[in-house]
């Protein structure tokens, strides 16, 4: 470390998030290493060390010789500033190395207030933000990652984007580069040849064309690129890299312990869930493998709390095994184990007494919407008899806080389902009074709004957002409705979540918008110190574009979406017939119950999904 | 009860004390080192060090208590732990604790202090942290003082390290009251701004009893 980098650590908060170091670290000697790739994350490292995805990539990637994987995270404002000033380039934790030097910048694109941060990450690595603006085979800047989805709007600044899951496409797209690397190939000449690997979407290898109005009117590749680019899953989840022996900060970050995934894809079909379509197939750890993971990855971390990670950890089967299996060894321990996404609807009495033995938390459930009508529509399977009981349930082990997540501003959302849910909120105060075993202590029940979104590959995705108007007079008008002074009610601000919805949904002219926020000094937009409404509002504007087309207009039914170039497995045929049934009322069974032909399942090749 | 002396040097330096705590707490259970937990309706390890260290501030002179509770040898500690540390932490020592950490009085500190755009004479520095006393305004969490911090000092020698650089060795007090390597710089800004640094690197030495015994 250099004495300037020091002595700028003494002036900024947090030091330790910008060192590296850290127990589990991976460092390689360069003389065994001749590619150098940066795992970039656009937010802080409290966040980024959170993610899983992060850490099992970390670990995959460098369990292949010769190429070594550090990590960089989004400095805060304190730190940009010191870097700039000192005309210092972002480095990696590692090795202290600038990552602008790297052969590889991999950005991890989980979400969309993130994009403002990857302009600012590669101008802080000093490299132009536009790929055409790189004309060299390195550094190659690709990303990957939920939001990738619908890449569009990232692709004037992203030279290659891998879709679906990276464990082995990472490592493809890397060793494709090491031999173009190693043969002198120039960066056209790679770029068309990693467009030929499964689940590499190349948009410089893409034309879109625009119909006066605005619409898509066609997208076409050039130079034989494939006319869609299908994502790519692991099948055999057991055999793939499992991160037993992840990097343990030293400092404190936002998930703070050992998260064991447990399986990945949801069988529910909630329609406005982004994740249960975009990771379908679901395939599931084995409960023998999951226990040895768990035991190894709490005797390399130190950890003393493991928690369960999945998109409806309810639905994992043979959840009880596994929970018996991991409190055998975490209870002797004082290990506490923590089960999130717990589902209403079969949160049995069993799992979460032995649960409770160790640590009782605060509990959370999501019915989403507060009248059974919306919940029909959303297709979210839980009656009200469920959530009841299964807050019962958790009144009578002596749980006495409780949050209620919903959004507002769903598809056909009437008043009387905004004012449901405060009647909801009620009716579990109520199961309170009636069954409370420590009343004494009193009762928290939290409710919380926010802003529907509606996502690419959903079967909302046609749909339009509520304005920014309607959804804060639903806001009141709920808030009137809340009577008792123990329910809370919290309400996301709706100015994130349009600009959301203009990213989520956006084409490649929503990339202008992009530069030119961060242009204007925007970064770490998913944080309110940092995000401003009217800087994006501008953007909008200068760009020539409209929040209100990508945002509150209902697409026609053939419209072509920049992002109908991504196959996730799901068919748009699948999800506009969902789309129909939400409008009817209609609710789909989970997967388990009936396979309703999604289409995902033309992603396994040997096995069937859920197996 | 069982005492570990440590160093916290290179990146380490930036780990804070509270997080230095949950390091431990895991680097503990990482070795597969028993040690016993407070009782109560939480139980958590018991761990007390000697010190807090600023973050920023290295140390050679780190001390912990704990106790062990398994069979592991207290001279295999060491080995144990260091062999899951993060990078810059260095178990030296491990033995039985004797005395209590309040008859820890002196601390020898060294400090090079960086001047980037003018020339000090390091004798100045000695002579002014050497002479018959050394008003500063010394601030408490409450209140703020103007106290001769002489008496702190046991010693104080500065010396040429190289260019734009000078090397400041000091035994302060670490007692009630205590100096502080950053008050001990702030008290040289105080009096002779001319001879204050751009940037200070401190480091912990060693740690003396009264009687300027080594502290173990």
């Amino acid at each position: 470390m250099t004495e300037e980098l020091e002595r700028i650590l003494t002036r900024v908060q947090k030091p330790a998030r910008y060192t590296g170091g850290e127990y589990n670290q991976i460092v390689k000697d360069l003389r065994d290493v001749d590619l150098r790739v940066a795992f970039c994350f656009p937010d802080t490292y409290e966040i980024g060390m959170s993610n899983l995805g992060l850490q099992i990539l970390y670990g995959a990637i460098n369990e292949e010789p010769g190429i070594w994987c550090e990590r960089c995270f989004a400095p805060w404002g304190d730190m940009e500033e010191e870097l700039r000033r000192a005309k210092l380039p972002l480095y990696a934790l590692e090795s202290g190395d600038p990552v602008g030097e790297f052969d590889a910048l991999a950005f991890s694109l989980g979400y969309e207030m993130a994009y403002t941060s990857v302009l600012n990450m590669l101008d802080l690595a000093g490299l132009p933000v536009k790929s055409a603006d790189r004309p060299g085979l390195t550094p190659l800047v690709f990303a990957g990652g939920t939001s990738c989805i619908n890449p569009e709007p990232m692709a004037d600044f992203i030279d290659l984007f891998v879709l679906g899951e990276g464990e082995e496409l990472d490592l493809e797209v890397l060793r494709l580069l090491r031999r173009a690397k190693s043969e002198g190939w120039d960066k056209a000449g790679f770029l068309r040849a990693a467009a030929d690997i499964p689940g590499v979407y190349v948009p410089s290898l893409y034309e879109p064309e625009y119909n006066p109005d605005g619409t898509m009117r066609a997208f076409r590749p050039k130079d034989g690129a494939p006319e869609r680019v299908r994502k790519r899953i692991i099948e055999d989840l057991d055999s793939a890299y499992y991160p037993t022996h992840a990097i343990v900060p030293s400092t404190e970050i936002v998930h703070d312990r050992v998260v064991l995934e447990v399986m990945r894809g949801c069988v529910r079909g909630c329609r406005f869930c982004q994740a249960g379509f975009a990771y379908r197939p679901v395939r599931r750890h084995s409960t023998e493998f999951l226990l040895k993971a768990a035991r190894e990855a709490l005797e390399s971390s130190g950890y003393e709390e493991i928690t369960l990670s999945s998109l409806s950890t309810s639905d994992f089967k043979g959840l009880p095994e596994l929970a018996d299996g991991l409190l055998e060894w975490c209870e002797p321990r004082k290990i506490s184990l923590s089960l999130p996404s717990l589902r209403a609807d079969n949160f049995s009495m069993g799992l979460m007494e032995r649960v409770q033995r160790v640590r009782k938390t605060g509990l959370t459930f999501a019915p989403e919407a507060g009248s059974q009508r919306l919940r029909d529509v959303i297709n979210k399977n839980v009656t009200e008899e469920d959530l009841l009981n299964s807050c019962r349930v958790a009144f009578e082990g002596g749980w006495n806080t409780l949050k209620l997540y919903f959004m507002l501003g769903l598809p056909t959302e009437t008043d009387e389902d905004v004012a449901a849910i405060a009647e909801l909120a009620e009716k579990v105060l109520r199961t309170w009074r009636e069954y409370s075993t420590n009343k004494a202590r009193g009762v928290r029940i939290t409710v919380s709004t926010s802003m529907f979104v509606p996502k690419p590959h959903t079967p909302f995705q046609w749909e339009e957002q509520v304005g920014i108007e309607e959804y804060l007079r639903r806001v009141r008008l709920l808030k009137d409705s809340i009577k008792s002074r123990s329910i809370t009610y919290n309400w996301h601000e709706p100015h994130v979540s349009l600009i959301e919805a203009v990213l989520s949904r956006g084409d490649r002219r929503t990339g202008g918008v992009i530069e030119r926020v961060w242009r204007d000094g925007g970064k770490l937009d998913s944080w309110s110190d940092y995000f401003s409404f009217e800087r994006w509002m501008a953007a909008i504007e200068a760009a020539g574009l409209d929040a209100g087309f990508y945002a509150n207009r209902v697409r026609g039914d053939d419209e072509i979406f920049p992002w109908d170039v991504i196959d996730i497995g799901v068919t748009k045929g699948y999800l506009a017939r969902e789309r129909r049934a939400a409008y009817q009322g209609v609710i789909t069974p989970d997967c388990r119950a009936k396979c309703m032909g999604c289409g995902a399942n033309s992603l396994l090749q040997r096995s069937g999904c859920d197996e | 009860m069982n005492r570990i002396r440590f160093k916290k040097e290179g990146r380490a330096k930036f780990i804070s004390h509270l997080d230095l705590m949950r390091t431990m707490q895991r680097v503990f259970i990482r070795a597969g080192v028993g040690i016993k937990h407070t009782e109560g309706f939480n139980p958590h390890p018991y761990m007390n060090f000697a010190m807090p260290l600023s973050v920023g501030t290295e140390s050679l002179c780190e001390l912990m208590d704990f106790e062990l509770t398994g069979e592991c040898l207290p001279e295999s500690v060491p080995g144990r732990l260091n062999a899951v540390m993060p990078e810059g932490i260095t178990v030296t020592e491990c033995y039985d604790a004797k005395r209590k950490f309040k008859d820890i009085k002196w601390l020898d500190i060294e400090a090079i202090l960086f001047y980037y755009d003018k020339v000090v004479d390091p004798a100045e520095i000695s002579a002014l942290l050497s002479g018959n006393e050394l008003i500063m305004e010394k601030r408490t969490k409450r209140s703020s003082a103007r106290v001769d911090v002489r008496p702190l000092i046991g010693s104080a020698s500065a010396s040429p390290l190289d260019a734009g650089r000078i090397l400041l060795k000091a035994r302060l007090a670490c007692g009630d009251p205590a100096l502080s390597p950053a008050q001990l710089i702030s008290a040289i800004g105080q009096n002779a701004p001319e001879l204050a640094p751009d940037f200070t690197s401190a480091r912990r030495i060693e740690v003396f009893d009264m009687d300027m015994n080594l502290f173990r």
